[in-house]
């Protein structure tokens, strides 16, 4: 019995810690799971359930790779390459342009703030529109293909790249810059041999690292025709061949694994030798 | 970069020596670097047919386009005017160059919009739920059996690898057209994202509380639930929260493939070239998308600043 007293002593010792949720907590926690019971029953969500049999039946055809001698190969794995081929462009792209916006976007660049805030929401009206939305425009715009494709990955990732590196450039040390300026160097000076040297390793990472992310993103721009295995893709649901769509799935898994390996090795490698 | 050279100092002399071929191999291996980026730039550019001739040929094109989404052709006018207009910026519906011309489905873009944002709260939780229960099995460090760790990590894995616009087109097979395609398949990629995060935080959680719970008899169950749980609390739903802000952005597209939300209008809009509808709503995607990245950033910094 002396485990009882013992736990009445300490509730007595530190009401706070056995003191109950108070009721705000209790009814916005009610309130919530309302809600989600109240969205669950909008979207119809008991469908999931009722409508696994089906789930059930993509899932075996998915799974019977009988005809793999059959498929289109070639065009598949071309497909595939242009899709990586289209992240590569669309990024190199916005690396070319993103790292003059991000000088003009870097408070200690630039430092009216007028414009720098301008600068700044100009990254985000870019950024803020998901690339599939300006892929589709392009393809408008440009007809099918994968320019459209290269264009909308440049677009998107000239915004998110220019707001990565104005942010680099204005975490830089300031002794640098000062040396440089004490030298009696001008603007582009200070900017070669003062900011650069210190950003460029940072910069060429976040490249890298936009290519693996691309990658992934390129995959379905080909589903509003933008180019690339996605457009593959999209003729064989439509089509409802699922083994087929198991293995470009496959394939797309695959390659974004080989370019995120390769991508990681080359930053990694790339500190090293930076630092 | 010369330096006057104190002429017969034979350290000076090595320090050149060394210098300069310090110099030259880190010239030799930058200039063979951006050799490799241009050399792969010009492959990539052959192999999608990307060259100067077509992008010079299309640059006009899109200038046009953009021009048109922001322009009118009001009836009787043979010429396209401007989407708005000064004069009229505050006019009625049935005044073109009026905000309220450009915008007159206002209220079919905000009912589809408030289905989008549905879209992703719905998704975002059922991620979030599935996330919290399948990252606690795919830490090491709170489970003994390697297999259980290695299939629960496998699985995670393969939950944010399939694209999930992809995911959702296949799901709408199943399901039919709708935002229940949508969801599922946002859920799904959720699950995945979440779960790794989920699982560095739990990683990274002191294991001193789990030694005490199990000291005192609590099972696995006591030792996760009053152990773990409320230290990784703050992290979780700072990371839930982000997930929905790329969730919202996520069902705005979604419906491209017919999984519901926005996205199906847009296409419409898109395909039927109703040229100023398009710039109409996609403003009102990126206004709604930045209110929320700036909402869910305060009540993110809040959550974490109440809770630990």
């Amino acid at each position: 019995m002396s485990a009882t007293l013992d736990i009445a002593a300490v509730r007595a010792r530190h009401p706070a810690v056995f003191r109950g949720k108070g009721a705000l907590y209790w009814l916005l926690l009610a309130g919530a799971s309302g809600y989600l019971l109240y969205l669950m029953w909008l979207f119809d969500f008991g469908r999931v359930f009722t409508d696994l049999p089906k789930v059930w039946v993509i899932v075996r055809l998915m799974l019977d790779w009988t005809g793999f001698a059959g498929w289109d190969h070639l065009e598949l794995w071309r497909s595939m390459l242009e899709t990586v081929a289209m992240a590569y462009l669309g990024t190199t792209i916005a690396v070319v342009f993103a790292v003059p916006l991000g000088f003009l976007g870097a408070r200690n660049v630039i430092p009216q703030r007028m414009f720098r805030f301008l600068a700044r929401r100009l990254f985000d009206g870019l950024r803020g529109l998901d690339q599939l939305i300006w892929a589709l425009v392009f393809v408008r715009a440009m007809g099918l293909g994968p320019i459209a494709g290269i264009m909308a990955i440049a677009v998107v990732e000239t915004g998110v790249l220019a707001k990565l590196f104005a942010e680099a450039i204005e975490a830089i040390d300031r002794g640098q810059v000062e040396g440089i300026t004490a030298v009696g160097a001008g603007l582009a000076g200070r900017l070669r041999f003062g900011v650069l040297p210190q950003v460029l390793p940072v910069m060429i990472s976040q490249a890298l690292y936009a290519i693996e992310s691309n990658a992934r993103e390129a995959t379905i721009l080909g589903l509003v025709g933008a180019g690339g295995i996605g457009l593959r893709l999209s003729e064989r649901i439509q089509i409802n061949a699922w083994d087929q769509v198991a293995y470009v799935i496959v394939l797309i898994l695959i390659s974004v694994t080989v370019i995120d390996t390769t991508s990681r090795y080359l930053r990694l490698r790339l500190i090293g030798v930076a630092r | 970069m010369t330096l006057p050279a104190p002429t017969d100092d034979p350290s000076w002399r090595l320090f050149q020596q060394r210098f300069g071929a310090l110099r030259r191999k880190q010239q030799i291996e930058s200039g063979s670097m951006a050799a490799a980026v241009v050399l792969l730039f010009v492959v990539a550019a052959i192999w999608t047919d990307f060259s100067p001739g077509t992008l010079l040929r299309g640059a006009p094109r899109i200038g046009e386009y953009f021009g048109k989404l922001l322009s009118i052709e009001p009836k009787g006018a043979a010429a396209p005017i401007p989407v708005l207009a000064l004069p009229h910026l505050f006019g009625g519906v049935k005044q073109p160059q009026s905000i309220a011309y450009w915008f007159y489905r206002f209220n079919v873009y905000a009912e589809l919009l408030w289905q989008t944002i549905q879209m992703a709260i719905l998704a975002t939780a059922l991620g979030g739920a599935a996330a919290f229960a399948l990252s606690f099995p795919a830490t090491g460090t709170f489970v003994r059996s390697r297999t259980v760790v290695f299939v629960t990590r496998r699985l995670l894995e393969f939950m944010r690898s399939v694209p999930q616009v992809v995911l959702a087109f296949i799901l709408v097979w199943p399901f039919g057209i709708g935002p229940l395609a949508g969801i599922v398949a946002i859920a799904v990629h959720s699950t995945g994202a979440l779960g790794k995060l989920f699982c560095e935080l739990n990683e990274n959680a002191d294991t001193r509380p789990v030694d005490g719970i199990r000291s005192v008899g609590g099972s696995w169950l006591a030792q996760m639930r009053y152990g773990v749980v409320p230290q990784v609390t703050p992290g979780f739903l700072s990371y839930a929260l982000l997930r929905f802000e790329m969730n919202v952005r996520s069902s705005t597209i979604i419906g491209f493939v017919g999984a519901g939300g926005i996205g199906q209008e847009l296409k419409r809009v898109i395909g039927f070239n109703i040229y100023e509808e398009v710039s109409a709503i996609c403003i009102m995607i990126l206004l709604i998308v930045v209110a929320i990245d700036l909402l869910s950033a305060q009540i993110r910094h809040r959550v974490i600043g109440a809770l630990v």
